[in-house]
Formats: C-alpha cells, sequence, structure tokens
C-alpha cells in the first residue's frame, strides 16, 4: 500500500501521463481523420509533414501556437477567454476514470506497486461521466455568448439545444446497463464483461442493442460529429461558436473536440465492447497487461473509424429535424427500453411473479 | 470634434447658436455628444470624410447621411419593398449579413438575413460585388475579341457564353457555318452543361453537409475539363468558340476521349444517385425545402432547371433550336413541386440527356470546316498567306482591325445550364459593338431568393441558394 510522498509520485505521473498522452491521441486522431476521409474522397491527405504525412498536426498546431489571438472588439474579455478552458478541463477529466488495460504489479526493489491504467476508478465512474459532458455544454454557450458576434450566437444556441436533448437520451442508454452490471464503476463495467457466453459470445454488453446503438447516436451528437455537426455548420454559420476564436486558444477548442472523440468511443468500449478484454493467448504474467492495451485501442479506434466512415458519408440533418429526432425517436425508444430492460432483468434475477 | 473640417462634403455642424428655442428644449443637438455618423464610420471622434480611418477601409461614405441611409449601409437594417409580417415581436429579431465572405454564398453574394431565431423572416439579396463592367468593356473590344470577354462572365459555362455572343455576331453578319463548326459547338456546349451541374452536384452535397459529394462531383467534371483543355488549351474562359465557327478542329482521337467520357460519366452519377436518392437525411434535407411555384417563375423570369423542377416546360434549345441542336433527340425533364429536390432530379436527368446529345454528335460528327470559308469573318488559310501579299494583309486586318459587322441589332439567347442566357448586341456598322446587353440566368435566379426563402431556417436558405446554382460572375457580370 502507498502512502504518503509515494501516492502523490503515482498521481502525478499518472496525470502527467494521461495529458501527454492525450495529446498524441489527438495528433493521431486528426492525422487518422484526414488521412481517412482522403482515402473515402480520392484523395491523398497530408503526405509531406514526415511519413505519411504524419507530422502534419504537428505543424498545425505550432502553426496555431505562434498566431495571434484577435480579440473581437465586442467580445466579453473574461468569459471569452475562459470558454476554451472550461472546454478543454472535462475533456482531460473524462479521460481520467477511463480503464485502458488491466492493472499489473510493479517490483522495484523489494517493494510491489499495483499500477492500474486508470487515472482513478470511481464508484459513481458513468455519473462522473455524464456530469462533465454536461460541463462541457457551458464552453460551447459561453463561447457563442461572449464572442459578440452573430454566427458564434447562432451555433451556441443550437449547440445547447442539442447537447442537452442528446445527453437525455445518452443517460437514459446507460440505465439498462446499470442495471444489467449492477455497478456505475468504469472498472467493475470491465470485469463484468470478462468470459463467453456459451463459450463462443464475448460476453460484453452489446447484447442490450438498443442501449448501445441510442448511446452511439447520442455520442456522435454530443462531439458535434457529423451529421450532427451543425453546432459548427461551416456552410450555415461559418464556424459555429469558435469563429470569432484564433490562435491557441482556437487549439484549445480543437484539442478539446478530438479528445471528446476518443473519450466517447473509449466510454463506449468501456460500457458495451468489453473494455480491455479480449484473448491474451496466454503470455506470461510479465506481459499480461500487453493484450489488454492492444484490444483497447483497437476497439476504440475501430470505433472512431465508424466516426469518421459517418462524417465523409451523411448529409448534415437540419436543426428541427435533429430537435425531434432526439425528442419523437431516440428519448421514447430508450424509455421503452428501459422499462423492457428493467422488467427483464427483474425476471432474470427473482424470476416470475407468479412462481 | 477636435478640429474644424475644411473639406466641403463633410456633415455640416450646427453651433447651438443656429438652433431655436424649441430644438434646444427637444434636445436637438447635444453638444457633447460626438456625431453618431463620425463615431460609427471612424470609431473614434476624428472626422468622418477621413476616409481611410474607418472600418472597413478606404470608403466614401454616403452623401445622405440621414440615419434611415447609415444603418442601411452598415446592415443593420434592410431597405426593400417587401411587406413583412410586423405581427412578430421587433425585439425577438436580428439582422445578419452572411456575405459577401462567407464558405457556401458561392462567390461574393451577400444576403441581408432577417432572423427570428433561425428562421428567415426577409431576405434581401445584395450584389454587384464582382462587378467588372463587362458589358461595357465589350464595346471596347472587337467581335473577334469579344467572345475572349463574355466567356469570363459565366465561368462555369464559358462555352455558352462564347456560344451565345457568336450566334449573335453572326447573325448579324449573315453567315453560314458549316455543319462540323455547329456540330463542334453542340459537343461542347453539352460537355460544357454536364461539367457544370457537375460542380453544382457536388457544392449542392457540400452546402447540405455531405463533404464527400464536393470531391465525387470534381472527379467527374476533371475529366471533362482535361477534355476542354486537349481541345482548347484552357480548362475554362477557353475563347474556343468564335464568331464564323470554332478556333481549332477537334484533336485527333477526340473520339476515343469523348467515349470514355460517356462511359465515365454515367457511372459516377449513378453512383451519387446510390448515395443520395435513399438518404433520408438528404431527402428530408431537399423535399419541400425552397419552393417556388411555376407562376412566381413566371414572374419573376426564373429560367434553366429552376423553372423546368417548377414544371415550366420550357427550354431554348426545344423552343428556339440553334446551332442545329434540333437534329438531336433528347427530352426535357420537368418537375412538379419546384422545391430542392426536384431541381436535383432535373439537373440528374439533364446531364443524362447531355450525355445522349453528346453521343449522337459522336456518332454523326459531319466532315468538313470548323469554320466558316467566308472570307470576311475568316482569315485567310496559312498555304494563301505564304504565297499572297493581298493575303496577309487580310490576315493581318481581321486581327487588328477586326471584321466590319452591318449595322442592326440582335437579341440571340441560348439555354445555359442556369437558364436562359440572352444577348442584346447593336452594330453601328463598325469592328466593335455599340452595345452588348447581357440577360443572365442567374440574375433572375437571384432576384427569387426572397420568394424561396422567407420564412425557411437558416439551413434551408443554404440548402436553397445552392440550387439555384448561381454564378456571381453572371450575376454581376
Amino acid at each position: 500500500m502507498l502512502e504518503g510522498w509515494a501516492l502523490f509520485l503515482e498521481a502525478a505521473i499518472k496525470v502527467f501521463s494521461a495529458f501527454s498522452f492525450l495529446l498524441t491521441i489527438v495528433l493521431v486522431l486528426v492525422w487518422m481523420e484526414r488521412k481517412v476521409v482522403a482515402d473515402m474522397q480520392n484523395r491523398i491527405g497530408p503526405s509531406r509533414a514526415g511519413p505519411f504525412g504524419i507530422l502534419q498536426t504537428v505543424a498545425d498546431g505550432l502553426k496555431l501556437m505562434f498566431k495571434e489571438s484577435v480579440t473581437p472588439r465586442k467580445a466579453d474579455f473574461l468569459p471569452y477567454i475562459a470558454a476554451p478552458v472550461v472546454a478543454l478541463l472535462p475533456a482531460l477529466l473524462i479521460f481520467l476514470v477511463i480503464p485502458i488495460g488491466r492493472s499489473f504489479t510493479l517490483s522495484i526493489g523489494s517493494r510491489e506497486i499495483e499500477v492500474s491504467l486508470q487515472g482513478t476508478d470511481l464508484n459513481i465512474g458513468l455519473l462522473y461521466i455524464l456530469g462533465m459532458s454536461s460541463l462541457a455544454v457551458y464552453a460551447v454557450v459561453l463561447a457563442g455568448w461572449s464572442s459578440g458576434s452573430k454566427y458564434p450566437l447562432l451555433g451556441s444556441v443550437r449547440a445547447s439545444a442539442q447537447m442537452i436533448s442528446y445527453e437525455a437520451a445518452m443517460g437514459l442508454a446507460l440505465v439498462p446497463v446499470i442495471l444489467f452490471a449492477g455497478t456505475t464503476s468504469m472498472a467493475e463495467l470491465v470485469s463484468h464483461q470478462t468470459g463467453l457466453y456459451g463459450g463462443v459470445f464475448p460476453a460484453w454488453h452489446v447484447v442490450l442493442v438498443p442501449s448501445f446503438l441510442i448511446f452511439f447516436i447520442a455520442g456522435v451528437a454530443e462531439t458535434n460529429r457529423a451529421p450532427f455537426d451543425l453546432v459548427e455548420a461551416e456552410q450555415e454559420i461559418v464556424g459555429g461558436y469558435h469563429t470569432e476564436y484564433s490562435g491557441f486558444r482556437f487549439a484549445l477548442f480543437f484539442l478539446a473536440e478530438y479528445i471528446n472523440i476518443f473519450n466517447i468511443a473509449a466510454i463506449t468500449v468501456v460500457v458495451f465492447l468489453g473494455g480491455w478484454n479480449g484473448p491474451d493467448f496466454g503470455t506470461p504474467a510479465t506481459f499480461s497487461w500487453l493484450f489488454p492495451i492492444f484490444w483497447f485501442f483497437l476497439k476504440t479506434f475501430l470505433l472512431i473509424f465508424v466516426f469518421i466512415w459517418i462524417r465523409a458519408t451523411l448529409p448534415r440533418m437540419r436543426y428541427d429535424q435533429l430537435m425531434s429526432f432526439g425528442w419523437k425517436r431516440l428519448i421514447p425508444i430508450s424509455l421503452l427500453w428501459v422499462a423492457l430492460s428493467a422488467v427483464a432483468i427483474g425476471i432474470r434475477r427473482f424470476g416470475f411473479p407468479w412462481s | 470634434m477636435s478640429e474644424t473640417p475644411d473639406h466641403t462634403t463633410g456633415p455640416v455642424q450646427t453651433s447651438i447658436t443656429e438652433l431655436s428655442e424649441d430644438a434646444l428644449v427637444s434636445g436637438g443637438v447635444d453638444e457633447e455628444q460626438p456625431d453618431l455618423h463620425d463615431v460609427w464610420i471612424s470609431g473614434t471622434e476624428e472626422p468622418a470624410w477621413i476616409t481611410d480611418a474607418t472600418d472597413e477601409g478606404a470608403q466614401e461614405i454616403l452623401s445622405d447621411l440621414s440615419d434611415s441611409a447609415l444603418a442601411v449601409q452598415r446592415g443593420t437594417v434592410i431597405s426593400d419593398d417587401y411587406v413583412i409580417d410586423d405581427t412578430a415581436d421587433e425585439e425577438e429579431r436580428q439582422i445578419i449579413n452572411l456575405g459577401p465572405q462567407h464558405p457556401s454564398t458561392h462567390g461574393v453574394l451577400r444576403l441581408q438575413l432577417e432572423l427570428e431565431g433561425e428562421t428567415i423572416r426577409r431576405v434581401k439579396p445584395i450584389i454587384g460585388y464582382l462587378h467588372t463592367g463587362m458589358e461595357k468593356t465589350a464595346e471596347s473590344l472587337t467581335f473577334l475579341q469579344g467572345a475572349t470577354n463574355v466567356t469570363r462572365m459565366d465561368y462555369l459555362a464559358p462555352f455558352h457564353n462564347e456560344l451565345c455572343y457568336s450566334l449573335a455576331v453572326e447573325q448579324l453578319l449573315g453567315v453560314e457555318i458549316p455543319p462540323r463548326a455547329q456540330a463542334i459547338r453542340v459537343l461542347m456546349s453539352e460537355l460544357n452543361r454536364i461539367s457544370s451541374h457537375l460542380l453544382w452536384l457536388a457544392t449542392q452535397g457540400m452546402d447540405i453537409g455531405a463533404i464527400s459529394m464536393m470531391l465525387y462531383g470534381w472527379r467527374e467534371r476533371e475529366a471533362v475539363l482535361s477534355f476542354f483543355e486537349q481541345v482548347t488549351g484552357l480548362r475554362m474562359n477557353h475563347d474556343y468558340i468564335r464568331p464564323g465557327g470554332v478556333a481549332a478542329d477537334l484533336p485527333d482521337g477526340w473520339e476515343e476521349e469523348v467515349a470514355d467520357l460517356l462511359v465515365a460519366i454515367p457511372e459516377g452519377v449513378d453512383e451519387y444517385e446510390e448515395i443520395l436518392n435513399e438518404n433520408p437525411i438528404f431527402i428530408d434535407r431537399t423535399q419541400g425545402v425552397g419552393v417556388i411555384t411555376r407562376e412566381e417563375c413566371l414572374a419573376f423570369g426564373v429560367s434553366g432547371p429552376i423553372a423546368r423542377a417548377s414544371g415550366v416546360d420550357w427550354d431554348l434549345r426545344k423552343a428556339f433550336p440553334y446551332s442545329g441542336i434540333d437534329r438531336y433527340t433528347f427530352e426535357v425533364p420537368t418537375g412538379t413541386h419546384g422545391d430542392v429536390w426536384d431541381r436535383y432530379l432535373v439537373r440528374m436527368e439533364e446531364i443524362r440527356q447531355s450525355l445522349g446529345i453528346v453521343s449522337q454528335v459522336l456518332e454523326s460528327m459531319p466532315p468538313g470546316d470548323y469554320r466558316t470559308e467566308d472570307r470576311k469573318v475568316t482569315p485567310p488559310p496559312r498555304q494563301r498567306i505564304n504565297e499572297s501579299m493581298e493575303a496577309l494583309i487580310h490576315h493581318f486586318k481581321v486581327f487588328t482591325e477586326g471584321f466590319k459587322v452591318p449595322e442592326g441589332e440582335v437579341w440571340q439567347s441560348v439555354e445555359s445550364p442556369r437558364g436562359e442566357l440572352g444577348m442584346y448586341l447593336v452594330s453601328k456598322g463598325e469592328a466593335k459593338p455599340w452595345r452588348l446587353h447581357v440577360r443572365a440566368p442567374s440574375f433572375a435566379a437571384v432576384q427569387a431568393l426572397p420568394m424561396m426563402l422567407t420564412d425557411s431556417l437558416v439551413a434551408d436558405m443554404i440548402a436553397t441558394l445552392a440550387s439555384t446554382d448561381p454564378v456571381l460572375g453572371d450575376v454581376d457580370r
């Protein structure tokens, strides 16, 4: 058991590595998105900076850092500079509860330290995630309002309506999972999904198909991705809430957006696709942490690929269509599914009421 | 105001002593307050007539410095003739200037929108940002050079501009165009219609949010453009169709090139229909959006695919056939609802019909000259120039002085991809036109935008704007 300075050191190392890890992930994500979309559109995509253009995002990021951060004259300064930070913080905080692999034991001298590949395991993990993603709405609203410009205002009004509506669907989609697994802790959710059903199918929560689909759709909407990207619909309201942002402040928004994409994909993997569970082909105990990390990233990046695929295929929905899709389709279906699954789980656990 | 202006056109400052008592009581002029106009224009208390100190760079302010005129210039008030529903609350509305710099205004169109939430209550298109005075320029160019000028107007359909101009000049000259030249003209203009519609498809997809559609449309258009490049040497602004015929004969092997296009483009079009026709989001975004009725089309002079989608069975290729286009069989597709979806269907079908015409031209290309043998218009053949001094002089004069066109005036119109493109040409018997007026199809489409957009959503506005396919070079000229 760790105590005192060692505990602090462990936390510091975790925070630092999580932060640098996320930055790297964003670099890869942006590059991947550009490459995949380019491939689907008969283009080459970034190819100049580094091998296969993988350093393109680094170059873009550096460029943004050295650019002037213009502040519009009519901007409300404090909220205006606070918004990008408010956008980034929840994105970083959500990542802390995501387990990216199996915990392993590290021997330093005579001491054995158990290292879990998760920032911290909150027993209210899922609720924490929902709360944090609600906070992200503030950033968008603040940015749109404080810019003192009309396009951002339109964008932020769209954003607040959209994110709040789809959060409801998202939360409802998680209820059957919580009922089924009996926990909201991320680590316990993963361990609940170990093993196989009937020795063939992996025991993943994806068996709750409607939940999975609704959560995935709401996740796309929550991250403002196509076809729900009307918050920043370039063809309609220029840049949406970040129209008036430039330089490093814009880079923060950009960073937050891509971290959110990774987060949503990772949460979907943890909650529905078994997290880091997967065959380990009998690796020795020393390297038992290797395959879980591989499986986790494989699943996450497959999901992200689906995100990108959707973006390259579908046109954008209209504001009213989006709202009616959320409130008239997704939420009623989730409610119905919550009721159905609650009954089914009750029967499974306690038997029929008459028996 | 720090110093007394000595500029004559500046606003005259009224001193308090000149005002009557009444004005003073009602607060006519407050000495402490800087002039509203100055503050807005320059952002400081500097005199407003220091024009390079304005927010928007150097510009003259309106001579009429009334508050309402300034508000119009600022874009905070819309001034037009459209009656609005004044039952709605003024406080709920905001005016937003969409353009001239905006990702989806197809160039430099500016739309003043009065929004109530996201609903558009009033639209006013403002044009002229691309005005380059091409009609006036035409008066200082010879008839032969004129095609170079007009080809830049509707830059997505250069061949139709050239064709219209050349037909007008030829009508005045009364020259006979050889069948091969006519067939080449039909071939190029129909291919141009295809490339223009493909670009429309690309931008329509893009504006609705289907980002891949953008590049798919561009892909097939590229094939057409590279054929144009082989034939004319340029990808756009070709100056290929000229009074008297075309600039050069088709290159060797053009048959194979066109045959390749006839295979590649239908494949692409089928693919797009596969992506879009069954796509619920695309259908939701286009059906019932941006509706314009048959009567409104006729009233606003809207023509081309927009009018045909509203059920106006009007195609100049059928109504007033030109350049021997009546030799080929094709259908004129029409719609019924006049919404974005019908315009999409009409244009897709027009691509197919144009492909049909192209394949008929390919099969029946007549042999012969690619330009008229009328020595008045066409320079002597190269062989003669080497032998004969007179031929050399003739050649020289055709290209310097230009050929003289008999006095008269003429109206010529062709069916461009955007609708009825017409040119009114007046000659006073000189080598240059006395007057050229262009009736641009995009102009009519843009002026009908308020009809289509009022009471729609911002997102629908973008879809509708894209579906009218305006080319601002055509609107402003």
